[in-house]
């Protein structure tokens, strides 16, 4: 069932520019369902009574109450309108790939994984990237010293996912406003209004999106859009059993994280850090990472930046060009006609000369 | 202090891009194709307009010509767009929001305001086109107007606005992205505008060496030397300001391809011909208008085509 987001609510709480965004007033249609028409699975049903709801984190909006476990299947309780996401604590995923299984199931994706059904060879990842039919990826970073014969090393995995950026590249460039943020600040592609100019794909500065090869458009993480107008947790979320995928209201899960990391450096672990908490990369994400690396190492770009970025330069240039390329053009056909003249009055005096000549002559 | 070979080498030693994190988005041959004729399009109607403006009578048949070389042109363009969208029968959603019916215009995203001045373009390119059709007794004498007076010179002078604006954004258009070469310059766009009107002109001098006004000809070689020349500095400001890029993207076939393609047979032969005509005698000015046009449409696939190989 369609239903009809209004402008960018969570954008301005957010403080996104306005430029990423439809003119204020204009309405815009999200579908209740916008990936493949997925059908509910188990894990997308209300948990039952005295299950822990896991990853979710904060937002008292949607966590069950008390209360509500005493009934049989609770109600789920539609989420407040405020920016939500995910963290993910790297340092706790053990690579079981059930967030990449809860993503397809949920979100109805085939396994066509691009007709490619070999065995990758790169430690335990097959699918490899994010694209239209992988919404989730586990990446698997084997750091182990050639020299030690395997005694010394460590596994580092991650799963990556749209960020969902406060300033998103893909939403700034696409032409047919299929791209639009959502009133929980997450960045959702409409596939009944992408055209699949593939704009986005070039433009997201963490590779994330691709054209789906069933419908043709561009498809990435909606960060499951339909289940949290639900008030129900993303599905991946919701599948991690180590809880490295936590979802929740974004301030919630930036204290989780803070907290985390403390006692991570307290460890001792000096390279842990966090990916877009902050602003400082492309506004922040609302997809955001706690590291043990360098971001280099896990594939992600160590200060991505808008595709805008060269617009206003870009446009100066061609622009003085172009006047260049115009004075040079009236300079040669006005240098052509000066020419011309002199020729002619050459010419002319040429022949008044002659012409005394001969009546000299005569 | 600085000096300039220090630069070059701290340049060449810049840390890797963040645009190597990212995804192609698959624009190949369709792309290509419809950069090098909207790039001929555009140039074409900036010059006849140059010359319908500004030139003396002996001009207007090649102000004609330029126009019905840009009308053609751009009538492909816009279908390979189309066709190279994965849902083509959505394309009008560039213009339309399709859940509203209100115009789609996002003035800030090069693909979109790029589409409506190409409609644009293709607006005026008709008008000055059936103009210059009328002109030569092709069409009803009353379409003549499109060609005269007020109206004539308002239709010239906005067809060869847009025609400069389809020539260069394509390059702007690839620098809104975030992948490698493209995103690491914001120099494409007048990269682009330069050859185009250096092809433009090249592709006029072609259809008309042999019957063309020897004054409007030697103008359209002025303006093809110019463009190359600007065209080849902008290379090498790029070349050098991407630093490792370069070795990335063009330190392979592609490299070896836009230095014998593009600099050597489309920018530097022509240009020699130029300045010594009696090199190739006669068909100097057509053999270098050819070389040129090999030499944009080189220049189009390796920029498209190498940041793809990616």
């Amino acid at each position: 069932m369609a239903q009809t987001a209004q402008g960018t609510p969570a954008a301005s709480a957010q403080g996104s520019p306005s430029t990423e965004n439809f003119p204020a007033g204009t309405p815009v249609i999200v579908e209740g369902t916008p990936a493949l028409g997925g059908s509910p699975m188990p894990g997308g049903s209300p948990p039952p009574p005295g299950t822990p709801v896991g990853a979710m984190v904060g937002t008292p909006a949607a966590l069950p109450s008390p209360a509500d476990n005493t009934a049989a299947f609770p109600a789920a309780v539609p989420f407040d309108a405020v920016p939500m996401g995910f963290y993910t604590d790297t340092t706790v995923c053990i690579g079981c790939k059930a967030c990449e299984v809860a993503c397809k199931e949920w979100n109805g994706l085939s396994s066509y994984n691009g007709g490619v059904n070999l065995l990758s060879g790169d430690s335990y990842d097959n699918t490899r990237r994010l694209d239209g039919e992988h919404w989730r990826h586990v990446k698997f970073i084997e750091q182990f010293d050639d020299t030690s014969q395997g005694r010394q090393g460590r596994w580092l995995m991650m799963s990556d996912v749209c960020k969902h950026c406060v300033h998103a590249g893909c939403m700034e460039v696409c032409p047919t406003g299929a791209i639009i943020r959502t009133e929980f600040d997450t960045v959702v592609i409409q596939s009944d209004v992408c055209n699949g100019c593939r704009a986005c794909i070039g433009a997201c500065p963490f590779g994330v999106i691709e054209i789906n090869p069933t419908n043709k458009t561009a498809m990435k993480c909606t960060l499951c859009y339909d289940r949290m107008q639900a008030g129900l947790t993303p599905a991946c979320a919701q599948a991690c059993p180590t809880a490295s995928i936590q979802f929740g209201a974004i301030d919630d899960l930036k204290r989780s994280a803070q907290q985390r990391l403390e006692q991570l450096q307290g460890l001792g672990e000096t390279r842990a850090q966090l990916y877009g908490a902050d602003d400082k990369i492309v506004g922040g994400l609302n997809s955001f990472y706690l590291l043990v690396d360098e971001p280099e190492v896990y594939g992600l770009p160590a200060a991505p930046k808008l595709p805008s970025r060269n617009v206003p330069t870009g446009g100066l240039m061609s622009t003085a060009g172009a006047v260049a390329m115009g004075v040079l053009g009236l300079v040669g056909l006005r240098k052509r006609r000066m020419d011309q003249f002199a020729a002619e009055r050459a010419g002319a005096e040429d022949g008044t000369t002659r012409r005394d000549e001969e009546v000299t002559g005569d | 202090m600085t000096n300039i070979p220090s630069l070059v080498l701290a340049l060449a030693q810049k840390e890797p891009s963040d645009t190597f994190y990212t995804h192609a988005p698959e624009w190949t041959w369709l792309v290509v194709v419809y950069f090098f004729v909207g790039g001929i399009a555009g140039g074409s109607a900036f010059l006849g307009a140059m010359l319908d403006l500004f030139g003396a009578p002996q001009d207007r048949p090649i102000a004609r010509l330029a126009y019905l070389v840009a009308l053609p042109l751009i009538t492909i363009g816009g279908p390979l767009l189309i066709w190279d969208l994965n849902r083509p029968e959505r394309f009008w959603h560039m213009f339309i929001q399709s859940e509203t019916g209100r115009p789609m215009f996002k003035y800030w995203s090069p693909i979109s305001f790029g589409a409506w001045g190409v409609g644009a373009f293709g607006l005026f390119a008709l008008l000055a086109g059936v103009g210059a059709l009328a002109e030569m007794g092709l069409l009803p004498r009353a379409l003549r107007a499109l060609r005269e007076g007020p109206l004539g010179k308002i239709i010239s002078a906005l067809a060869g606005l847009f025609g400069l604006f389809v020539a260069g954004y394509t390059g702007i258009l690839l620098a809104a992205t975030n992948r490698p070469l493209w995103a690491d310059t914001s120099l494409l766009g007048l990269l682009f505008l330069l050859s185009s009107i250096s092809a433009a002109a090249a592709a006029l001098i072609l259809l008309s060496w042999r019957r063309g006004h020897p004054g409007s000809l030697h103008w359209l070689s002025q303006m093809d030397a110019y463009s190359s020349v600007l065209e080849l500095v902008t290379l090498i400001v790029i070349v050098v300001s991407l630093g490792s890029v370069v070795r990335e993207v063009w330190g392979n076939g592609w490299g070896v391809l836009l230095a014998v393609g593009t600099v050597l047979l489309g920018i530097l032969i022509p240009l020699a011909l130029h300045f010594r005509p009696r090199l190739a005698g006669r068909m100097s000015l057509p053999g270098a208008a050819a070389l040129v046009l090999i030499g944009a449409f080189v220049l189009r696939a390796v920029v498209v085509l190498s940041s793809e190989a990616v």
